[in-house]
């Protein structure tokens, strides 16, 4: 995965606080590179559940127990731990060589994303008030009109909440890929596990956390952007 | 215009089959104002929603423009009816100018064009385009929103509008003038207009023919007049109320009600001239005007009588006069206000037109009656 190794320093018992100041700022270019990592797992695996998410909600609100079915799966795969999840990757990408590393992470992600973001699409356009559906048919409007012009823009912003979960959940769940080599902020805490450095351990947890608000507030802002400005709060 | 043979809607429930209407027959022409009326699940609604096939009928004709609408695919034909619902239904995320736009521009008319004619029509629902435009429906009031939602069904100019209870949610002052808008505009723009109402008021107000539902069945098709004063059965006399006669003086004017002879007297003329023609006419009063034809004030006979001098030194002041295009209602609530038996009647430029007495009102309202009876006989 990555070659770049962290710098340990001079260690120093007793002042761990200055030592993981000294620690971050000694590893700048490090945590960088996870971080890249880290978001590229989560971005590319969001994005494409957003593809296959808001697709599937939308069309389970044809179907009631089409809908049932779908989301009581999707729950399923919430309750799977990550690390059980993972694991069962490893046999079944094995067969293309790529049992390890990122794929494995961005399937689990693509897994993971797909309640908060079927369950909120699928809310939202069920969610439309029945007197706009009546008034867009009745001028005319085909299905696919009303999906495109009215529903889905009035969805948006509970889509978009729905986004944000994901995000958040999956900057967490992301950090324990570290353990299947698929690298990102989760390195610096299996290794400040295993090699009981508090430095690292911190840093890694910190730097998770740091990174999980930031991306929802950015996207806090993008769905501000996104929602008309008459459904706007 | 909107023609209905036999239109029949049988839904399919568990238990058994409901017939929701029932070989309904209807003709609505150009600038007619239907009303239809009725108890809930009567099937005024349902037969609202299968002129433009939001409820597949089961059996029947709707004709359009002499044009049997089976001949269209529905979302088409739909497009050219225009369509207003009670609960507004107005998009939240467009505007007031992209929501008056939805149907022109599903008909593929040009931006240009389309923009201009929703400034058009703000301007005929007296809302300010450069006010109203650019704003989101959240941003209205209830009122403001449904003559929104009239303009955006009267947006493609369709020939054929369906209204389901469109002034239900407004409160009923705003209602008064929404629906006094409606008439204007519908006066100046002649649709046929469809328009399920379960409100007997405003069924006389606006209608120019009533059609009562009852069980899916149309109990009684003909003008309010007819149906307020001739209830087809004791279902219909019941459904318009003990007070229908009452409910007909909304439906005549008074310039309708006066009384055939309208004698004045002006200030110099002299008592004994107005006392002559008060007995030549038959009249307790007599109005004296001024050299406009305003009404000034009256005489009375019982107090003139034997007297001289001017009418100009002897007259009384009137407590009200009405205008000629007000409703019986206006008048006889100004009788009962004032305490008096007749009423002096003018035009739009305050000149005196006749005199509209109780009398005369009830003669006219119970005319219907005496023909029928002669009729019979």
């Amino acid at each position: 995965m990555c070659a770049m190794s962290y710098r340990p320093g001079p260690r120093s018992k007793g002042k761990t606080d200055v030592d993981i100041l000294i620690f971050i700022q000694q590893n700048l270019d490090v945590l960088a590179e996870r971080t890249v990592e880290h978001l590229a797992i989560v971005g590319v695996a969001v994005a494409l559940a957003i593809l296959t998410g808001v697709p599937i909600g939308i069309a389970i609100t044809q179907n009631k127990r089409a809908a049932d079915a779908v989301l009581y799966a999707a729950s399923m795969i919430m309750t799977i731990p990550s690390i059980a999840l993972f694991g069962v990757l490893i046999p079944i990408l094995a067969t293309i060589g790529q049992g390890i590393g990122y794929l494995p992470a961005v399937i689990a992600v693509l897994l993971y994303s797909q309640l908060p973001i079927i369950r909120n699409t699928y809310t939202a356009i069920t969610n439309v008030d029945p007197a706009l559906r009546e008034a867009a048919r009745g001028m005319g409007m085909t299905a696919g009109q009303r999906l495109f012009r009215v529903e889905i823009p009035i969805a948006v912003p509970i889509i978009m909440a729905g986004v944000r979960m994901a995000v958040v959940i999956n900057i967490g769940i992301t950090a324990i890929a570290a353990y299947i080599g698929a690298g990102g902020l989760g390195t610096f805490i299996s290794r400040g596990i295993s090699q009981t450095d508090p430095r690292q351990l911190i840093t890694g947890a910190l730097a998770v956390s740091l990174l999980a608000i930031f991306a929802d507030y950015g996207l806090l802002w993008l769905q501000t952007r996104l929602t008309p400005k008459g459904v706007r709060a | 215009m909107i023609k209905l043979e036999n239109l029949t809607k049988i839904f399919d429930s568990p238990s058994g089959p409901v017939t929701a209407a029932d070989h309904v027959n209807m003709d609505v022409g150009e600038g007619e104002i239907c009303v239809l009326l009725g108890p809930s699940g009567c099937g005024k609604t349902t037969t609202l929603k299968m002129i433009n096939r939001l409820i597949q009928p089961t059996s029947g004709k709707i004709i359009i423009n002499g044009k049997d609408t089976d001949a269209y695919d529905p979302v088409e034909l739909r497009r050219t009816i225009g369509y207003v619902i009670q609960q507004i239904g107005l998009f939240p995320n467009m505007t007031v100018e992209e929501n008056i736009c939805v149907v022109p521009d599903l008909l593929g008319w040009g931006k240009a064009k389309s923009r201009k004619r929703a400034a058009e029509l703000l301007e005929i629902i007296n809302l300010d385009p450069g006010v109203f435009l650019k704003r989101y429906p959240k941003e209205l009031s209830g009122g403001q929103q449904q003559r929104i939602g009239v303009a955006r069904a009267l947006a493609a100019d369709p020939p054929v509008m369906l209204m389901d209870e469109p002034f239900g949610a407004i409160d009923p002052i705003n209602r008064e003038v929404i629906q006094d808008e409606f008439l204007k505009i519908q006066k100046r723009l002649g649709k046929a207009v469809m328009f399920v109402s379960h409100d007997i008021d405003e069924a006389v107000k606006m209608a120019h023919k009533v059609a009562i539902f009852r069980d899916g069945k149309l109990e009684q098709f003909d003008t309010p007049d007819n149906v307020l004063a001739h209830p087809a059965n004791s279902f219909i006399a019941d459904f318009v109320g003990g007070d229908r006669t009452l409910k007909r003086l909304r439906l005549v004017t008074a310039g309708q009600a006066l009384s055939a002879s309208a004698p004045v007297v002006r200030a110099e003329d002299s008592l004994d001239k107005a006392v002559a023609l008060m007995e030549e006419h038959d009249r307790e009063c007599i109005v004296m005007t001024d050299a406009h034809d305003a009404p000034r004030g009256f005489v009375r006979l019982e107090l003139i009588k034997g007297r001289q001098g001017k009418v100009g030194d002897h007259h009384s002041g009137l407590l009200a006069v009405v205008e000629a295009q007000e409703d019986l209602r206006t008048v006889v609530s100004l009788m009962f206000t004032h305490d008096v038996s007749w009423l002096a009647c003018v035009d739009e430029h305050g000149a005196f037109k006749g005199y509209l007495t109780q009398q005369g009102i009830t003669h006219l309202l119970g005319e219907t009656y005496r023909s029928n009876t002669q009729a019979a006989a």
